[in-house]
């Protein structure tokens, strides 16, 4: 039996399935947070917005909705790359420009929670 | 993408004249998904970052941000990103219950990919009408 292990294929697990479906959850649940917040308070204005961000546990409910939506995208992106883009080199490029990019947006999030906000 | 090499795996016809495929409900559920997917994150996610940075940076900044809906242009593109992230919202709750077996016979599944479709819909009506 050959066994012909693909660079650029899906890590042959259930983990990233599994992720998926968690980072979905845990996007959900900030995603009803948020609505919840802004519903009961009859909409958001400045003062409740700068309010929200400066509390630590709506940063770190927001942080952790970001490293979700990130790693949600991540496998999102990649499964795309996967079902439409065969050769190799092009489908790794796309990967690690995806992987760039989602790592600066990570980096763009904890500017925007713990410190570009005056 | 070939995981092992089987030599013995059945030849199967490939038809794809995408014209001529008639996607049952279930598949636009599914391809829409895949579509508000890459549009969340080739440029909802960067939208979303930027749009938090310039909403809190400033009073004056928030209300600039606020009068930029003003433009029924970016109003319409706001409500199409709303109907994309409820699409993949409902559409991703409905795939977490398939998972969960729920709802896998034919039947169940294509009414629930019309739920899907409805919902979804009817939700982006409802903040489109509130942000008009």
């Amino acid at each position: 039996m050959v066994i012909r292990r693909n660079a650029v294929g899906a890590h042959y697990g259930l983990m990233d399935w599994l992720v998926q479906r968690l980072t979905a959850v845990v996007m959900a649940v900030y995603t009803v947070l948020v609505l919840g917040i802004a519903l009961w308070n009859g909409g958001i204005d400045y003062p409740l917005w700068r309010l929200l961000f400066a509390n630590g546990a709506f940063k770190l409910a927001s942080f952790l909705f970001m490293v979700a939506l990130l790693y949600h995208a991540w496998i999102g992106m990649r499964d795309i790359f996967m079902d439409y883009v065969k050769p190799v080199g092009v489908r790794l490029t796309l990967e690690a420009v995806c992987v760039v990019v989602l790592v600066g947006y990570l980096g763009w999030t904890i500017q925007l929670l713990w410190g570009a906000i005056p | 993408m070939p995981v092992l090499e089987r030599p013995d795996v059945k030849r199967r016809p490939v038809y794809l004249d995408l014209p001529r495929i008639r996607l049952p409900l279930p598949g636009i559920v599914s391809i829409l998904h895949r579509v508000s997917g890459a549009l969340l994150f080739l440029a909802g996610i960067p939208l979303l970052l930027a749009a938090v940075a310039f909403s809190l940076a400033s009073p004056e900044s928030y209300a600039q941000f606020k009068g930029a809906f003003a433009h029924p242009i970016a109003k319409l593109a706001l409500i199409g990103f709303v109907w994309a992230y409820l699409h993949h919202f409902c559409a991703g709750i409905r795939y977490l219950l398939l998972d969960l077996l729920k709802g896998i016979e034919l039947g169940p599944a294509r009414r629930s990919s019309v739920v899907v479709l409805v919902v979804s819909v009817a939700l982006t009506l409802i903040a489109g009408v509130r942000l008009w």
